[in-house]
């Protein structure tokens, strides 16, 4: 029997839904969702390759190497006492990361639209799973990292040294994550609208690259000051220049800076996040 | 008295055709400014119909309007209407796949739905993993797919596969495992599209008997969506038609059949009078016009005949074009699936081709049937397919002395001969 009074229904779909309703409770009884999602894109993108995983190194290696002779010996930008292919790699490894997050997460609606037009799914999930996937991918790159740092430390005992911030590492990576899903967040909205917007991404990340010190130290010589100030408020930089501090003691750190990128990747998540979560109501009506 | 678990109540849902988005600013800016004053959308049109085959200066169009209908505990709801009618915004919204216009829906228990199979799977993996791709996509915990999992297997009967990559299955094969997974989901709400219209004959038995016994001793609610009358008869326990996005009847689904069958909603022409670009098609075809006349007399009769007439624009220039005509009863029963060549030798033209066909008086029973068409190139690449074009009724007619209607696909006027022949002897 039905009672008079207010029933308790399990879900209600109205027209609206408050701006703040991230259904964060959903997302957690997903994880399981997530975890084969993370699964399905590393095994489905090796699995009929020949050399497997072992592209997540060929890549940032050949990079840095065609770096190392373009940037390096042709164009004469040094990279103070850090040997090249090392800065490189660090270089790299941290910026594939934060940019295949953005890159992933901002055509995420148009790569995922046959899934999302047939089944529910907290759709966070997804710029959560691409987050992860490229998590994996940056260890290993890290590995190879690792691997060269070693080597250096070895040989080349009195040019680097590891500092204690080399800790910090898991809040740069999360720094990096953060702003990766923020920003691509933010631009899925915008080309789930406009789709020429994607165009524009692609170069646009180029030349993000270039005013963030990742083939180049903060410190180089031929920068001019009044430059200086600009890339400095690039909240990108700090992260670079903290992980090569930590890793190399050489570079810049200071924890004003690393505090000046924290709370700029938390106003660009939450905002991501936000926009995102409203995109997702009505994208389906738009594509 | 079962309590009510799904209740719709004035449900709208506007859409805006062709150029989504409008991709101009100053519109988007427009209808924000609106929004903000707490105005109506100044570009939807009161009172404009979901009638697609009608133009009326309007690119917003009513998918859903003013819906109110209940669903109890342990109900099977069928709802049936023409294409466009706005069923599958009515499931795209309980699934939560886009939000309406107006009203709401209030809902209790556990969803899941399935307006497709297979969703989430992928060529690189194996069916094992894609199982657990699957179910995982579809809202099962790890735990129940472990639980199931033998069952999903034997269901499917892929035992000997399930570690081979399902790019290396056969269509039958890979349908089959899709839907073996959707089959054992245990939510309490079950929302299904047409999925049932892939797979082979017997499949689709053993799936609509799956999804009995779930309603039966389960208790399980379905929202089915079909053109299949005859799943629709047997599933379901109530009906609901929907017509040009309105909710036209609800009942029992025996009476929603018979008055899908019987209303106006049976349409034996289709005329396409707006712009070329809005036609039914692609970038290949475009379907301008169908008609299905009698070919003696004004009504389509089992001694009429009939001349079915289409029109359509082609766009693929020097391809070998066809077409293929698929006559369906509303039992889902293919009558005939027959095609023509329009060019054999690679010499297809930019333009607008008529083709038309007649079939013999004393030919089609009584009964609605339907037209598919199904446009290919060398009887291969489908360019284009469209299904339920139009809808028509074959009127009964008096044979002898027999007046009822008589079982049977066909009404053909045999020329018996009947002979007697002495007993020997």
């Amino acid at each position: 029997m039905e009672s008079a009074g207010e029933r308790k229904w399990t879900e209600i779909i109205e027209p609206t839904h408050s701006l703040f309703d991230l259904k964060l409770k959903d997302v957690w009884q997903n994880r399981y969702l997530l975890s084969m999602f993370v699964r399905r894109d590393f095994v489905a993108n090796y699995k009929q390759t020949i050399l497997g995983p072992l592209w997540f190194f060929i890549q940032p290696l050949l990079t840095s190497v065609t770096f190392l002779f373009i940037f390096n010996k042709a164009a004469g930008i040094k990279t103070g006492v850090i040997p090249p292919i090392l800065f490189y790699l660090a270089g790299l490894s941290c910026w594939n990361y934060f940019s295949e997050c953005m890159n992933k997460t901002a055509t995420v609606f148009k790569d995922n639209a046959g899934l999302f037009g047939k089944v529910y799914f907290p759709r966070l999930i997804v710029p959560l799973s691409i987050m992860m996937s490229n998590l994996i991918r940056f260890g290993i790159q890290f590995l190879l990292f690792v691997g060269f740092y070693i080597y250096y430390l070895v040989a080349t005992p009195a040019a680097i040294h590891p500092t204690e911030y080399i800790f910090l590492l898991p809040v740069l990576l999360i720094l990096m994550a953060g702003f990766g899903l923020g920003l691509g967040m933010i631009i899925s909205a915008l080309t789930s609208k406009y789709r020429d917007l994607i165009f524009l991404m692609a170069f646009g990340t180029q030349l993000l690259m270039y005013v963030t010190p990742v083939i180049y130290p903060l410190s180089l010589a031929s920068i001019p000051d009044n430059y200086r100030v600009f890339l400095q408020l690039n909240p990108l930089a700090p992260i670079l220049e903290t992980f090569r501090f930590a890793f190399f003691g050489e570079g810049s750190f200071s924890w004003g800076m690393l505090g000046y990128s924290a709370v700029w990747m938390i106003v660009l998540l939450c905002s991501g996040i936000l926009i995102f979560n409203k995109v997702e109501k009505t994208f389906m009506d738009t594509v | 008295m079962e309590e009510v678990v799904i209740k719709v109540e004035n449900l709208s849902k506007l859409y805006q055709l062709g150029q989504i988005g409008s991709r101009t600013l100053s519109r988007d800016l427009n209808r924000w400014w609106a929004k903000v004053n707490g105005k109506p959308d100044p570009y939807a049109r009161i009172g404009s119909v979901n009638d697609r085959t009608k133009k009326d200066g309007n690119d917003f169009v009513w998918s859903l309007r003013d819906i109110n209908f209940e669903v109890r505990k342990g109900e099977v709801l069928g709802i049936i209407g023409r294409n466009g009618a706005g069923k599958s915004t009515l499931l795209k919204i309980v699934s939560k796949l886009t939000k309406p216009t107006t009203g709401s829906i209030k809902l209790q228990g556990r969803i899941a739905s399935l307006l497709e199979v297979g969703t989430g799977f992928h060529p690189e993996l194996t069916g094992k993993e894609n199982i657990f791709m699957n179910g995982a996509i579809l809202g099962m915990k790890k735990w129940e797919i472990q639980k199931h999992f033998d069952a999903i297997v034997d269901f499917a009967g892929v035992e000997k596969y399930i570690d081979t990559p399902v790019k290396r299955y056969s269509s039958g094969m890979y349908v089959r495992l899709a839907f073996a997974v959707a089959a054992f989901l245990e939510p309490d709400i079950l929302i299904v599209d047409e999925v049932l219209a892939v797979g082979d004959a017997e499949f689709q038995k053993k799936c609509l008997g799956r999804m009995k016994d779930v309603s039966n001793n389960e208790g399980r609610t379905i929202l089915f969506v079909s053109h299949n009358m005859a799943a629709v008869k047997s599933l379901c326990t109530k009906g609901l038609v929907l017509k040009q996005g309105n909710l036209v009847y609800q009942g029992s689904q025996l009476d929603a059949v018979n008055y899908y069958q019987s209303s106006h909603e049976a349409n034996s022409s289709f005329m396409h009078d707006g712009s070329m670009e809005t036609a039914p098609g692609n970038e290949n075809i475009r379907v301008l016009e169908f008609d299905v006349l009698p070919l003696t007399g004004d009504v389509l009769t089992i001694s009429s005949g009939l001349e079915f007439k289409l029109a359509f624009y082609n766009h693929k220039e020097n391809i070998n074009l066809d077409v293929t005509f698929e006559l369906v009863n509303l039992d889902e029963v293919v009558v005939f699936h027959h095609g023509v060549f329009i060019s054999t030798d690679k010499n297809s033209e930019r333009g607008i081709y008529n083709v038309s066909g007649k079939l013999p008086a004393n030919f089609l029973n009584t009964g609605s049937y339907r037209f598919n068409i199904i446009f290919g190139e060398n009887q291969r690449y489908a360019l284009f397919s469209i299904q339920d074009l139009v809808l028509f009724e074959v009127l009964n007619e008096t044979l002898g002395s027999n007046s009822q209607t008589l079982p049977g696909v066909t009404r053909p006027d045999i020329p018996y001969q009947v002979s007697y022949k002495t007993k020997a002897g």
